[in-house]
């Protein structure tokens, strides 16, 4: 039973236990998976069953020392189990070796006797090479004679065609003569004019070198008028004729100085008249003219011999810096951001011709100063369209201003903001691609000058990224903090909703917008930074810098507009002799309802925010206990005149164990900060205003009344509510000091009044 | 060190009226006026010994009602002004008197400074600032330095110039200045500039700062909008004499010239609440004490707006010896703007601070709650300023 189950086992895991034995005895003859002996020192325990220094008697004795009688079994069973499938792993190890080698020797048997048969054959060709050799020699020698004879027919043929071409070139030469092919004539001619030379002593060749002569002087003569001609005709179309009859007339030997100040004066009247009409009329793009001039300067150089090289640089400086001066002052006129491609190609062909002329003239300064010329053009529409950047950013500004205005009334109103605020940023985003796209032009591959240094490198980081991207970013922030600054004084220009709406703008650019921005920016332009560059980590700062800015600017100006309506209703009332409330306020209600409208805006805007934990259900009813309680026992102080330092005494307690409230302080970017900084603001105007009036009976009631309804409604919108309860009970406290007849009322009929509303 | 630590004093009442007793020069001395509806209320004169830290107090008391405003007299110590509130038929009304002590306040002191609520004695009233045609009075100022014979009383839209005759027991409107426009206007504040031979006045009313001619009673200049919120108070640069000082609720100190009324030329923006009181020391004006509802007093040191830019100049033969000349090297260093100090030990709304009139390096601050603090300009800054 026991083998049967090991064979079963055997069989199911068969690779996986092989490669296991394998290992195995592996291990023992010390070799790791790759064949090689292990480097780490095999273990000398004597007690390790598989260890080279395995000692059976002291492993017997420890497993008796050590081991229970199970135990013991039970190790004895695995062994033998394990001393079996060794046993059996040999055998099958055996077996396949000793197949291996019966194989092995078939086959070498197998080969020995088919190198036999190889050798008689290799005997066999070497016999048959020699006699192909054999009968080569015999043959060759047979046909030596008639070789030699053919190689000398062929070179008396040669000669009479060269003899028959000298007798017949006077005749040719009048002929291209007859029909102006100038060219032909002149390359015929010096063909023929050394071995004229040679053989002139002979009579016959003589007549024709005269011959030839004659005609040649005829030809330069003729070449000299159409020289002649085409300088006084002045066309356009005549450079290519002209540079040609200079090409022959140096080929035939004629002075060459000469010749070169003729062609420069001619070549130099022409450009300028080119310069001229450029000058007269600018509009063309600057390509054009490049062309001509480039190509006149190109043949120009191609003819003159050396020594005229001074000559020549001079002559190209002086052209080169009008034609650039009159380059840039049209660069210059290219104002519109339209289409940036236009330009780049225009800049590319002048630059190219340049560079072909830089080959041409290896000293000249000509092409460095192209080189800078498209520098410039690049930096300055760099600049043009940062402003375009700019001026897109305040435009779109002022529509959403406009779009905040006008449906303030409808109720549709108040989802806008989200939807401004996502189209806004993903305009302003999408302004900045097409940007960036216009401007990549610049460095794009087949664009000849984006190969500079200065595109490659300082271009990209210092150009695009430094002065484009980062320049409008760093813009953007600033303009959003001028909102604050300016509005601050001049009595809120700024509608509340725009600064949060770009308080929301700044936040969300410096949380993604920026590093997405800069990365784009770097992604396409590859920019390597040389030197030093604006990091991330600081424009985010600055982005939320300025965000927090706009925030603390919102929570002033809408605590602002509630507190001034809080003042205008504590200052304006005759407090002493005021009628028994029956009513909240109608202000009371109404800075309920703006503070509910607020707390609509910005939560379209901002995320809730973290609440101090309170009492979810039952703070409304905190209220009621807090007011009969605490509030009771402050009153009754107040009115026993024989104490009245408890007042003070109780108050003062109350503030050493609340912390002190900063009213106009910085507020953290969600809604529930947000609400808490314009509720503070407002409440701590109520009670400084309270403090500044006089009270009579119905006055406190009122208060009370005010007070207790406010905090019903107030204590949702903020952090603490305990803020809330201790800012109000502060204004009954201050408004009861400040009574001459405090009486203060029932707070079930105070309950009651404002649950009536 | 210890000398440094603030000196507290806490009334039964609140309180919002303090000043200095100006023309006491060799005690340094203040005066609070309490706020209490219910009970008389009392005028305490504080005696601060600087040698033991100690205060003394003295009590008098003043019937007429709550005291929104107090002003010592430069010329009589014993003269002073409070504006105050009566009720009288559940109407408000509101007044300005002039008062002398009695004159032997201080030695009743001596007897039993403990019980001074024993027995306090009455001020004695001189003369009322009252004119029924000119409505409340929010404040009264006295000439700064002058003899004591003339006082402007702020009452609703009006500035009345007092003259006190007959030993101060009357007082007759010389001249009045009436602020016009639309809406019911009111002065909030005023200062008597102390510049220009005393014939300026710059007042507050809302958000506006406007200067008066107090020759002709005609405005001379106006600064409107000077804060975004109402205007606090006002203080004149005791040196330079177009500059001032104001608070508001706009939580900010401005400081401007009066010749140039478009912008201001400092802006303090460190209080977190509203500012109602802006002073300047009377002898180093680059140290301005505000008083702030956010329950803290801050000292500023605005070296760069100061008579004194560069520092004190100081001649060699006023040093003493060599030693100082070391010193002296030292604080070359141009100071800047900056905050000193900012004083936390009040817990209610600060509404008034004052310097002493004999001690420049001294000051109080009156909270809401009656707590009267006594600090010094800290010592490090004094010598820096001295040396």
């Amino acid at each position: 039973m026991d083998g049967e189950a090991d064979g079963s086992v055997t069989v199911s895991e068969d690779s996986g236990r092989r490669r296991r034995v394998h290992g195995m005895l592996k291990l023992y003859y010390g070799l790791n998976e790759e064949g090689k002996t292990p480097e780490q020192p095999e273990s000398l325990d004597p007690c390790d069953i598989n260890g080279p220094h395995f000692d059976p008697e002291l492993y017997l004795n420890k497993l008796r020392r050590e081991c229970s009688l199970a135990e013991l079994m039970d190790q004895e069973t695995c062994m033998v189990k394990q001393i079996r499938s060794l046993d059996s792993d040999m055998q099958t190890l055996v077996y396949e070796n000793y197949n291996k080698f019966i194989s092995a020797t078939d086959t070498i048997r197998k080969m020995k006797n088919d190198f036999k048969k190889m050798e008689d054959e290799m005997d066999c060709l070497s016999a048959n090479m020699a006699a192909i050799t054999d009968f080569s020699a015999r043959i060759s020698g047979t046909l030596q004679d008639q070789h030699t004879q053919i190689t000398k027919l062929s070179g008396v043929h040669t000669l009479l065609r060269k003899l028959q071409f000298l007798f017949e070139l006077p005749a040719r030469l009048n002929k291209c003569l007859e029909l102006q092919a100038y060219a032909q004539a002149v390359s015929s001619h010096r063909r023929a004019r050394c071995v004229l030379q040679q053989y002139s002593h002979l009579p016959s060749f003589k007549g024709i070198q005269d011959d030839c002569h004659a005609i040649m002087d005829k030809l330069a003569q003729e070449l000299r008028q159409k020289i002649n001609v085409v300088v006084r005709m002045d066309g356009g179309s005549s450079a290519k004729d002209l540079s040609e009859c200079v090409e022959l007339l140096l080929q035939l030997d004629e002075p060459a100085e000469e010749l070169c100040d003729k062609f420069l004066s001619h070549a130099r009247s022409r450009l300028e008249s080119d310069l001229q009409g450029l000058e007269a009329e600018i509009r063309p793009y600057p390509s054009t003219s490049a062309l001509k001039d480039a190509s006149a300067r190109e043949l120009a150089s191609k003819n003159i011999p050396q020594m005229a090289n001074g000559k020549l640089h001079a002559f190209v400086d002086d052209l080169a810096a009008r034609y650039f001066s009159l380059v840039e002052r049209r660069i210059q006129e290219e104002k519109g951001v339209g289409d940036n491609s236009l330009l780049v190609r225009a800049l590319d062909r002048f630059h190219r011709r340049l560079q072909a002329v830089a080959k041409l003239l290896p000293g000249s300064a000509v092409p460095n100063q192209g080189t800078e010329i498209v520098i410039r053009a690049a930096t300055e529409r760099v600049k043009q369209y940062l402003c375009a950047l700019q001026s897109f950013y305040m435009d779109s500004l002022t529509d959403v201003r406009q779009a905040l205005a006008t449906p303030r009334l409808s109720v549709a109103g108040a989802s806008l903001a989200g939807e401004l605020l996502s189209s806004l940023s993903a305009s302003i985003l999408n302004q900045i691609k097409s940007v960036l796209a216009s401007v990549h032009l610049f460095t794009a591959k087949d664009i000849t000058f984006s190969n500079k240094p200065y595109f490659k490198g300082e271009f990209c980081s210092q150009g695009v990224r430094e002065s484009l991207v980062v320049s409008f970013i760093k813009f953007l922030c600033q303009s959003s903090r001028q909102f604050c600054e300016s509005a601050g004084d001049k009595g809120g220009s700024t509608p509340p909703a725009l600064l949060l709406l770009l308080s929301r703008l700044c936040l969300d650019y410096e949380t993604s917008t920026i590093s997405y921005i800069l990365t784009l920016t770097d992604e396409q332009f590859l920019v390597q930074h040389h030197s030093p560059v604006t990091p991330v980590t600081s424009l985010c700062a600055e982005a939320r810098e300025a965000a927090q800015k706009l925030l603390n600017h919102y929570v002033k100006v809408q605590g602002l507009i509630i507190s001034q309506m809080l003042r205008k209703s504590v200052e304006t009332r005759d407090w002493v002799n005021t009628i028994e409330p029956r009513n909240v306020r109608a202000v009371m209600k109404r800075v309920v309802e703006d503070t509910t409208s607020i707390d609509v805006q910005v939560g379209l805007l901002y995320e809730e925010g973290v609440r101090k934990a309170h009492s979810s259900d039952s703070s409304k009813r905190t209220f009621s206990v807090y007011s009969s309680s605490r509030q009771q026992a402050r009153y009754a102080a107040s009115y026993t005149p024989s104490a009245p330092m408890d007042t003070n005494l109780l108050s003062n307690i109350h503030k050493l164990f609340s912390e002190r409230i900063d009213i106009f302080s910085s507020v953290e970017f969600n809604k529930v900060s947000v609400m808490t900084g314009i509720i503070k603001i407002s409440l701590k105007t109520f009670l400084e205003c309270v403090r500044l009036r006089t009270f009579g009976r119905y006055g406190l009631q009122q208060i009370q009344v005010d007070c207790h309804y406010l905090q019903m409604y107030l204590w949702r919108f903020v952090s603490d509510e305990n803020l809330v309860h201790f800012l109000l009970d502060e204004i009954v406290g201050s408004s009861a000091h400040r009574c001459l007849d405090p009486a203060p009322m029932e707070q079930s009929v105070i309950e009651v009044i404002c649950e009536r509303g | 060190m210890e000398d440094d630590a603030p000196v507290i004093y806490g009334l039964e009442f609140q309180a919002r009226a303090l000043t200095a007793q100006t023309a006491e020069t060799d005690a340094i001395r203040f005066l609070v006026g309490t706020q209490s509806l219910k009970f008389d209320n009392q005028i305490h004169i504080i005696d601060f010994d600087d040698e033991n830290n100690i205060i003394n107090k003295n009590v008098l008391l003043h019937q007429a009602g709550e005291i929104w405003h107090i002003g010592a007299s430069p010329a009589d110590k014993a003269v002073l002004t409070t504006c105050y509130n009566k009720t009288s038929d559940s109407r408000l009304v509101s007044c300005a008197a002039v008062w002398r002590m009695p004159s032997d306040w201080e030695t009743g002191s001596h007897e039993s400074p403990d019980d001074s609520a024993h027995n306090p004695q009455t001020l004695e009233l001189l003369c009322r600032l009252d004119d029924s045609a000119h409505g409340n009075a929010a404040c009264v100022l006295w000439e700064p330095m002058g003899d004591g014979k003339r006082v402007i009383s702020l009452a609703d839209n009006n500035a009345l110039l007092w003259d006190l005759q007959e030993s101060s027991t009357q007082a007759t409107v010389s001249s009045t200045a009436t602020l016009e426009g639309k809406g019911q206007l009111k002065f909030t504040a005023g200062k008597w500039s102390p510049h220009h031979n005393c014939s300026q006045l710059a007042t507050a009313n809302d958000t506006a700062i406007r200067g008066w001619d107090l020759r002709t009673m005609s405005q001379i200049y106006c600064i409107e909008n000077a804060h975004g919120q109402l205007v606090r108070d006002l203080d004149f640069n005791p040196n330079r004499q177009y500059y001032l000082a104001s608070c508001g609720d706009d939580c900010k100190v401005k400081f401007w010239d009066v010749r140039n009324v478009q912008e201001p030329i400092k802006t303090l923006e460190e209080h977190s609440h509203w500012v109602w009181s802006v002073r300047y020391n009377h002898s180093h004006d680059q140290l301005v004490l505000t008083a702030s509802s956010d329950s803290r007093l801050i000292l500023s040191n605005m070296v760069s707006i100061s008579s004194e830019p560069f520092g004190h100049l100081v001649d060699d033969e006023e040093l003493s010896e060599g030693e100082d000349n070391h010193q002296e090297d030292k604080s070359k260093e141009p100071l800047k703007d900056s905050v000193v100090s900012t004083y936390e030990e009040h817990e209610d709304s600060v509404y008034a601070a004052e310097w002493s009139s004999a001690d420049p390096w001294l000051f109080a601050s009156l909270s809401y709650d009656g707590r009267l603090v006594i600090n010094r300009v800290p010592r490090a800054l004094k010598y820096r300023i001295l040396l």
